[in-house]
């Protein structure tokens, strides 16, 4: 469970991210959803320590993140996998060693272990044999599938994952989210997705938090976002005309 | 007050290079990797420019040296303490300078503008001390040996120069590199050469490691750190000769 309170990040003299609280929780796909420079990438980026908040706080299953020294922030970060947005692949290392690094770094494994648990990964994403490409090589789908191996590799306890399946085909991003909730229940990880695809928000979005201008807006399941009244969610969930006309009258 | 806020961030920048590493075997690796590009990488452009340097340094002083006191050997003599004194240690570094320490901006500064120190950073990694370390011990380690076999080939870029141009005799340019050696310049030499490696890398890495920006600001980082580091290693030089040689 990772709980944010009250917080706030100013850039310059422009709110991007105010006074937001909410909890994510363990087992379930925590949505972050909204339109283009809501601020959804900047709340992220200040759960997980790279940009410092104004104000407000971030504990990860009660360890209060936020306050904590840079050494015992490291240890927390330990358990995190992430996906960033552009991917940010290793350039000088293959596939392989992209996935392999958190192993390397961090696990006792022997180089077998290391290599099975690597295709695995890789498996898990459909980039099987792919092992000896390096990430200039890659298409930018395939970057975003790599990343989300390397993020998965060294089995985290809290899963970022900053726009998994754009850039991707519907069907494989049908497969990359069916492969964040399995993981997500199998391990009973806490996984927070940002997206501003509907289609991942009907079928990954057991918890969902809105974003609107920088602000908390609404927040629920995929079973209410479809009955919302709220307004400016309407727009964002029935964007396109052919959408509009799906919508329930009420 | 910009320079004051540069000097305290190199220098929290450095505590954090130089704190302890998570699995030195990696270090270990990359550092090996390093000796590779940042070393051995070099050893053509040095050997090249040290080969010509001494030759014209050779020529040069026979045209200098036309007064029948000066004995010919003298022109080993010169060679030698112009290559080992400065020529090695202080210009090779600054042509490093610019190759190794341009390289080093724009790699870090690429990892950073695209994510991948902050990747390192998620995973819990200590970015600074796992891009930057293994780059300045490396260097540390490898450009003494760089800086004396530009030495050796400088004199003996010298000696083909001063034979056939006909300025001295095989016999007379060894004689002059053997005349009044002293041990303590090699030491001395070798002294600045592994100061600035350091200068070279820990500059270049901190200019890369701060970037903000895109693309555009890794070349000004780059253009920055040979900048800085082109005047940092002349004032050591300054510094360290005055507190070794006087
Ligand atoms: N480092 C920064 N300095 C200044 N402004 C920034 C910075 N990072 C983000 N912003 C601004 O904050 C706002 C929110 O950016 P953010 O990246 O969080 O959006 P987002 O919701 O992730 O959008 P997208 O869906 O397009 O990725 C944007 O208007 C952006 O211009
Ligand atoms: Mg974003």
């Amino acid at each position: 469970m990772i709980e944010i309170k009250n917080i706030h990040k100013t850039f310059g003299d422009r709110k991007v991210v105010e006074d937001i609280s909410f909890t994510f929780q363990t087992g379930k796909t925590n949505l972050i959803i909204g339109e283009s420079g809501s601020g959804k990438t900047t709340l992220l980026k200040m759960m997980v320590g790279l940009i410092f908040p104004d104000e407000g706080n971030v504990l990860y299953d009660g360890r209060d993140f936020t306050s904590m020294d840079e050494t015992a922030q490291r240890d927390v970060r330990k358990e995190i996998g992430m996906l960033f947005q552009g991917g940010a692949l290793f350039d000088s290392l293959t596939l392989e060693d992209n996935v392999k690094f958190p192993l390397d770094m961090f696990t006792r494994m022997s180089e077998a272990e290391k290599k099975e648990r690597v295709n695995f990964c890789l498996n898990k994403v459909q980039l099987e044999n792919r092992n000896k490409l390096y990430p200039a090589e890659l298409s930018g789908g395939m970057k975003k599938r790599a990343a989300l191996a390397r993020a998965i590799a060294n089995s985290p306890q809290y899963l970022f994952c900053d726009e998994p399946n754009s850039g991707l085909d519907p069907k494989t991003a049908l497969v990359i989210d069916a492969l964040i909730k399995d993981l997500t229940q199998e391990f009973n990880i806490t996984t927070v997705v940002i997206t501003h695809d509907m289609n991942s928000v009907m079928e990954i979005g057991q918890h969902i938090l809105y974003i609107y201008k920088g602000k908390k807006w609404w927040d629920g399941n995929n079973t209410q976002i479809l009955n919302t009244t709220n307004k400016e969610l309407l727009d964002f969930v029935y964007a396109s005309e052919f959408l509009k006309q799906l919508r329930p009258k009420s | 007050m910009q320079i004051i806020l540069h000097i305290g961030r190199y220098f929290l920048l450095m505590k954090r290079v130089f704190s302890k590493p998570e699995r030195f075997s990696i270090y270990f690796r990359q550092i090996i990797y390093e000796i590779n590009s940042l070393g051995i990488g070099s050893l053509g452009l040095i050997a090249i420019i040290s080969v010509f340097m001494g030759g014209v340094i050779t020529i040069q002083g026979a045209y200098n040296f036309t007064n029948p006191l000066i004995p010919i050997y003298a022109l080993g003599l010169g060679t030698r303490e112009s290559i080992i004194l400065e020529f090695s240690p202080t210009i090779v570094s600054l042509i490093l300078a610019g190759k190794v320490g341009s390289n080093i901006a724009s790699e870090i500064g690429t990892m950073r503008i695209t994510e991948q120190i902050d990747a390192l950073e998620i995973m819990g990694i200590n970015s600074a001390g796992y891009l930057i370390l293994p780059k300045v011990a490396a260097a540390m380690f490898i450009n003494p040996f760089l800086i004396t076999i530009s030495m050796f080939l400088g004199i003996f870029g010298g000696y083909v120069m001063g034979v056939a141009s006909g300025a001295c005799t095989s016999y007379q340019y060894i004689f002059g590199i053997q005349t009044l050696f002293v041990p303590f310049n090699i030491i001395y030499s070798l002294t600045k050469t592994i100061a600035f490696a350091y200068i070279i890398t820990s500059v270049a890495a901190y200019q890369g490691y701060y970037i903000k920006g895109g693309a555009l600001e890794v070349g000004k980082a780059s253009t920055r750190s040979v900048v800085y580091n082109s005047v940092l290693i002349l004032i050591t030089n300054l510094v360290i000769t005055k507190l070794m040689l006087l």
